[in-house]
């Protein structure tokens, strides 16, 4: 069933929690999970709900995530209408690009003008989970809401910038806190909200005519008693990415069963596809508890490790807790532990590397040690 | 300015491949999957991409339906073309008269006007039954060079296996001056490859004259090729060097999935010069648990593996749990290997479930033969399937 809401994306929001990860990217275009990027989980989430235009909003860096879409037939959104928006940054006369949510809104009123979508869902990049979109846009219409927010219960933030809702017993939010101090459980707003088109338009409009500038000061924290705001209680695994630290602890949480089923169980997270052999274990390998994509050569010892597409592990070498990414190739008799490679680097032979699971080792893209 | 196309292929996709017994009992051979994530018609379809060839044409005629569906329209192989791009051609209903496909020569000679259609200067015919990497380009400029009317790809052969195949015995230029069909007193070991390149005009004007030859078998090896050399007919071999297997046989497929494995593999599909395309799976990547032993094997996507799995090949999404163990074996997609359970020297197609504590096959050098278990099958606990066995029904144990 064709729901009718009108998916759009941030892309680049959150870049600042994952300065290693996105110095040559955008958030959404950061690889997850040995062959994903993280913009994969907020589009199938969408496509997978009956979504099927998508408008993603980008600022910088984002020819990685233009590279990464293509055509957006890999998530079945190469439509004759609608499919994959790309909307890049939009400058006004004073040919400054915009730096905040509101601002990145307001650039993309043409889009929300020309859809003819009811809702619009509005989804940033930092979060994994696997959501149904279309029970949130239920929920939306159920309550006769203005907006609605979804939250996850978390008693631990890394973000710089955090919004904790407190809902009442019909969800109606009545307490909204940008960066409080956190302790206990916490509310979460997990980047996710729902609202309908013309309501969001309406909303850009008179942000403009008043000058605002953020969407969570001067729209939701202002009028958290005059609007209809509901809180949405997502209940299910959700992994937000706003340091190293939680992208690599996230990453190996994906070695629990329970996680890569729910994420996984049903197949549905869509990626671009690369045509990779399937990967080899030579004699001589040894791995466990591990995830490893295709095209990957092993020759070695991976344990408790997620390994990316194409990546190449020596004899004699023994990686443990670490994250390697795309085509990187670990020489012979290497030692990593808590590493995070990023794509393309070289570990020669024999180079021992550590790091902990608060301050993993990080290697950036192309480095040869 | 009319839009043509300087080379067409026809790829024959319609056997039914009968030697791979419970393989093909529900789907055409080239859809048979091999090396963990392909199926045989992507090398052929690879090698054409790869070569530049971007218009061809799939003949089907025996269980059409998966192979179809998995062409789709050929984007996997950047074959969705405006112009051009891979075609799916089935026997069809004409004014006249409608029939089967006969044989190899007759799929083509009813599907002319496909070919005709892009005006093509070349036809270059396809085989979907063999593994291997090709550049039909440097054989569509060896067939320019020589001025010939059809060039046959050959591949020297062991002398003892050549009387299984069509002979070519051939000038020191490479002509062709005999050619014999599976000769029981081979005078050379040039195997032709079943790969041809006719000049198009030529291959129209004895497809035509066969198809009114009643005594005709309408095939190109039998028929076609002997009447074009007895017309004198300039007719070239084109060496081939390199891998090339035959998969219409239990022995010979599963040969070829362990020439995959190895540092230095017999033949090599992550070879980036010549990406060999499919369609992907949609699966995570595949998980090894703490209990997980891997040597010598290829694994793709999908798989969860907690048991022991040596020199086998694994397709996307099979379970091998802790305690089971796959050796010598060739296991397809979403098949799952129980606790405890083994399997030996077999060939398990997709769907398969070999419940706890079964035995599948028997140890490569002690078995009979390669045990081959059909699509969806039950294998129940404990019951074991002897080696060689092929079964393509639920199994309990005798």
């Amino acid at each position: 069933m064709a729901l009718s809401t009108v998916g759009v994306i941030f892309s680049h929001i959150n870049d600042d929690n994952l300065p290693e990860l996105s110095h040559h990217r955008t958030m959404a275009s950061v690889p997850f999970g040995g062959r994903y990027r993280l913009i994969d989980f907020a589009l199938s989430n969408m496509v997978n709900s009956g979504i099927t235009t998508v408008g993603i909003v980008t600022k910088n860096n984002y020819q990685s995530l233009i590279d990464h879409l293509g055509s957006g037939k890999d998530w079945d959104l190469a439509r004759k209408y609608g499919g994959i928006i790309l909307l890049p940054p939009y400058s006004d006369e004073t040919e400054q690009l915009y730096t905040t949510r509101l601002e990145g809104l307001m650039g993309i009123t043409g889009f929300l003008n020309h859809r003819s979508e009811e809702y619009v869902v509005i989804s940033d990049c930092d979060g994994i989970a696997h959501m149904d979109i279309a029970d949130i846009v239920r929920f939306h219409e159920e309550k006769g809401a203005d907006i609605t927010m979804v939250y996850h219960e978390e008693t631990h933030v890394s973000s710089t910038y955090y919004i904790t809702l407190q809902p009442d017993d019909t969800g109606r939010i009545r307490e909204l806190k940008i960066n409080p101090k956190a302790e206990g459980k916490l509310n979460l707003y997990v980047n996710v909200m729902v609202m309908s088109r013309q309501f969001l338009i309406n909303t850009i409009q008179s942000a403009v005519q008043r000058g605002f500038s953020s969407f969570g000061r001067d729209i939701l924290a202002k009028n958290v008693d005059t609007l209809r705001i509901f809180g949405y209680k997502f209940e299910g695994y959700y992994a937000a990415v706003n340091s190293l630290a939680d992208y690599h602890r996230h990453s190996l949480e994906l070695l629990q069963k329970p996680v890569r089923d729910e994420l996984f169980g049903a197949r549905d997270i869509y990626t671009k596809v690369r045509d990779s052999a399937p990967s080899k274990y030579l004699e001589g390998a040894s791995v466990k508890d591990s995830l490893i994509s295709d095209g990957c050569v092993i020759e070695g010892t991976v344990e408790n490790s997620v390994l990316f597409r194409g990546v190449k592990v020596g004899k004699g070498s023994v990686i443990r807790n670490s994250i390697v990414m795309q085509d990187s190739v670990i020489g012979e008799n290497v030692r990593l532990d808590c590493v995070i490679t990023d794509k393309n680097a070289v570990v020669r032979d024999g180079r021992t590397l550590a790091g902990c699971a608060e301050l993993p080792y990080f290697i950036p893209k192309g480095r040869m040690l | 300015m009319l839009r043509k196309k300087e080379c067409v292929a026809m790829l024959l996709a319609g056997g039914q491949g009968s030697r791979l017994y419970a393989l093909t009992n529900k789907i055409a051979k080239p859809a048979v999957a091999f090396g963990a994530k392909y199926r045989i018609i992507d090398f052929p379809l690879s090698n054409c991409v790869n070569s530049g060839i971007d218009t061809v044409g799939v003949l089907t005629q025996y269980e059409p339906l998966e192979l179809n569906e998995y062409i789709g329209n050929g984007q996997p192989w950047d074959l969705d073309r405006v112009f051009g791009g891979v075609h799916i051609l089935s026997p069809y209903q004409a004014k006249k008269k409608s029939s089967w496909f006969e044989g190899t020569a007759n799929a083509i000679y009813q599907n002319m006007s496909f070919m005709k259609k892009y005006d093509p200067d070349y036809i270059l015919i396809l085989s979907g039954d063999h593994i291997y990497k090709m550049d039909y380009a440097k054989m569509l400029r060896a067939h320019k060079e020589t001025g010939a009317d059809c060039t046959i790809a050959a591949i020297e052969v062991p002398m003892k296996e050549a009387s299984r195949f069509g002979i070519l015995n051939t000038n020191p230029d490479g002509s062709i001056y005999e050619f014999e069909e599976k000769p029981k007193q081979p005078k050379s070991n040039l195997a032709s490859m079943g790969i041809y390149i006719f000049t198009a005009s030529k291959l129209f004007k004895y497809l035509e004259q066969d198809d009114a030859n009643p005594d005709s078998s309408k095939d190109f090896g039998k028929d076609v090729l002997p009447a074009m050399l007895n017309a004198g007919e300039k007719m070239f071999s084109y060496r081939f060097e390199g891998y090339w297997k035959d998969v219409g046989t239990i022995s010979s497929l599963w040969e070829a999935n362990m020439d995959l494995l190895g540092k230095k593999p017999a033949f090599d599909v992550g070879d980036a010069d010549w990406k060999i395309h499919s369609r992907n799976p949609l699966a995570p990547p595949e998980y090894l648990g703490e209990h997980a032993v891997l040597c010598n094997s290829m694994v793709a996507l999908g798989c969860e593996i907690e048991g022991t799995v040596k020199n086998s090949v694994l397709a996307s999404n099979v379970i091998v749990e802790e305690g089971a163990t796959v050796v010598d074996s060739v296991i397809m997609a979403n098949t799952v290997v129980r606790k405890g359970a083994v399997v030996n020297y077999s060939i398990i197609d997709e769907d398969v479930v070999v419940e706890e504590g079964a035995a599948v096959g028997e140890p490569k050098e002690k078995s009979a033969g390669i045990a081959v278990l059909g699509r969806g099958i039950v294998i129940s606990a404990g019951a074991s399937v002897a080696g060689g066995k092929i079964l393509d029904k639920d199994y309990k144990g005798e």
